[in-house]
């Protein structure tokens, strides 16, 4: 085994890691910016884009799985090529959330919005800065960084219970209103399941650096809360 | 249960080449247990150790106790060739007899003393597929030895260790001068024996101890620097100097 080819490799897959992470991150936001705007052309492309996320999810996949094959990995070399194809998959999935986002932004069209997007906003700030600094930390193996990270999830959560509660007093009020209510419950719902798995990839980081494998936050689960 | 104890064994040849530093390690019955690290680190040391192969190099000082079954090996009194037929070894190279297959096996059990024919003909046949070369010789029995592969007489010497039905199998290296099938047989053979014999390998290269290791030992210049369970020591070892070996970091 030569150590510069697999180092070189590692890096490689690592820089191609953050890339995919930084296309997720703009889709996460541009995502609700479109909503807000009800730009439905925007909303089109970051639709589109899911396709190239796709893609160099699986190129990422590829490389680690090559790497795998012909480098023999151990140790840390290998927790870090488990780790990018897990975090790769995280990506994948986050970027479906975005363009689950600009699908709801399409199918509403030009109906008149129920109130002006104050949490739905920050909800995506929060993920995508997140999401940011969770990746800077995977990269650089950085455990103490990533373990900080999931605690923000709480922020995240909590601006969720708070628009499903609104949006539900909404929908009491004014039965009218509940189509658009239920598109924004899943706009909020589709960026808390983004936070949650911005939690996955600390984790990551977390196996890397230590070999350990702990669960950071129990409250990462599918069921609505 | 472990089958072999060693406790505080320091070994120092005359020329100081290679030498055992304080090493105290249990190997457990009835599994795989890999030593590997680079070269000079003392594996085959401690390999010829555990039967006493070392009596006959130039070993300076030596002290520590080696027990298999709570009885030290090390003690002077001990009969080696009792100890030797419990305690089995295949080398890197195949050494074939210059005699037929059948003869290669029942060798060391006419030296032992048995005169049954049909004892030693079910240990021939016990022993090749136990050593999985029965189904390529069972034919071909009394065709002299050396006209099989490399990798068929290596699993040969492994059945001559077979058939005297020993406790303990030390492989030095076995599968270094094999194609990847037939070091793919020996590797398998391998996982069969453990149900049976406790087994001590050294692997010839950390690939090799990944994928066999139950448990696994690495050595660094006559020091036992980690033991662990395979799993956990090739994918999370606890010391540095163990990750960077693995990770071919150096050797």
């Amino acid at each position: 085994m030569t150590r510069e080819t697999l180092d070189h490799k590692l890096q490689e897959l690592l820089d191609d890691t953050l890339a995919l992470g930084t296309i997720v991150e703009h889709a996460i936001l541009h995502s609700v910016e479109a909503l807000k705007a009800r730009d439905i052309e925007m909303a089109r492309k970051i639709y589109q884009k899911d396709k190239d996320i796709n893609h160099k999810r699986f190129e990422i996949e590829n490389g680690a799985i090559i790497a795998i094959a012909t480098q023999q990995p151990m140790a840390m070399d290998l927790r870090i090529l488990a780790s990018v194809l897990d975090v790769a998959g995280e990506l994948e999935r986050i970027g479906d959330y975005a363009k689950g986002i600009a699908l709801i932004t399409i199918r509403m069209g030009d109906e008149p919005p129920i109130k002006p997007l104050i949490d739905i906003p920050k909800m995506a700030e929060l993920t995508a800065d997140m999401l940011h600094r969770a990746l800077s930390a995977f990269v650089e193996y950085d455990a103490q960084k990533a373990v900080a990270i999931p605690e923000e999830d709480d922020q995240v959560d909590g601006l969720y219970n708070q628009v499903y509660r609104e949006l539900l007093t909404y929908m009491i009020s004014d039965p009218s209103t509940i189509d658009r209510a239920t598109y924004l419950l899943w706009v909020a719902h589709n960026l808390e399941r983004a936070a949650d798995r911005v939690t996955n990839i600390c984790e990551r980081t977390i196996y890397i650096a230590t070999g350990k494998r702990d669960e950071i936050d129990s409250s990462d689960d599918e069921a609505l809360t | 249960m472990n089958k072999i104890s060693i406790e505080n064994l320091t070994l120092h040849y005359s020329d100081d080449k290679e030498s055992l530093q304080n090493i105290s390690l249990g190997i457990p019955a009835n599994a795989i247990t890999v030593i590997f690290g680079p070269a000079g680190g003392g594996k085959s040391t401690l390999l010829r150790v555990l039967n006493r192969l070392n009596d006959l190099t130039d070993v300076s000082f030596m002290k520590g106790r080696v027990l298999i079954d709570n009885e030290d090996i090390l003690d002077p009194r001990l009969d080696v060739i009792t100890l030797r037929r419990r305690v089995g070894m295949v080398f890197a190279r195949p050494v074939v007899l210059p005699m037929s297959i059948r003869q290669n096996l029942t060798y060391g059990l006419e030296v032992a003393g048995e005169k049954d024919k049909s004892k030693m003909d079910a240990a021939i046949e016990r022993s090749l597929i136990q050593a999985a070369l029965w189904d390529e010789v069972r034919d071909r029995l009394n065709d002299p030895a050396a006209a099989l592969s490399g990798g068929q007489q290596q699993r040969l010497c492994l059945a001559r260790v077979l058939a005297l039905e020993p406790e303990v199998i030390l492989l030095d290296e076995p599968t270094s001068g094999l194609d990847p099938i037939s070091t793919g047989k020996v590797e398998e053979s391998l996982q069969e024996l453990k149900k049976t014999y406790t087994i001590v390998l050294v692997p010839h290269s950390v690939q090799q101890a990944a994928r066999a290791a139950d448990y696994a030992a690495f050595f660094l210049q006559g020091e036992l620097v980690e033991f662990a369970q395979g799993d956990k020591l090739f994918t999370n070892p606890t010391d540095k100097r163990t990750q960077d070996y693995v990770e071919g970091r150096f050797g």
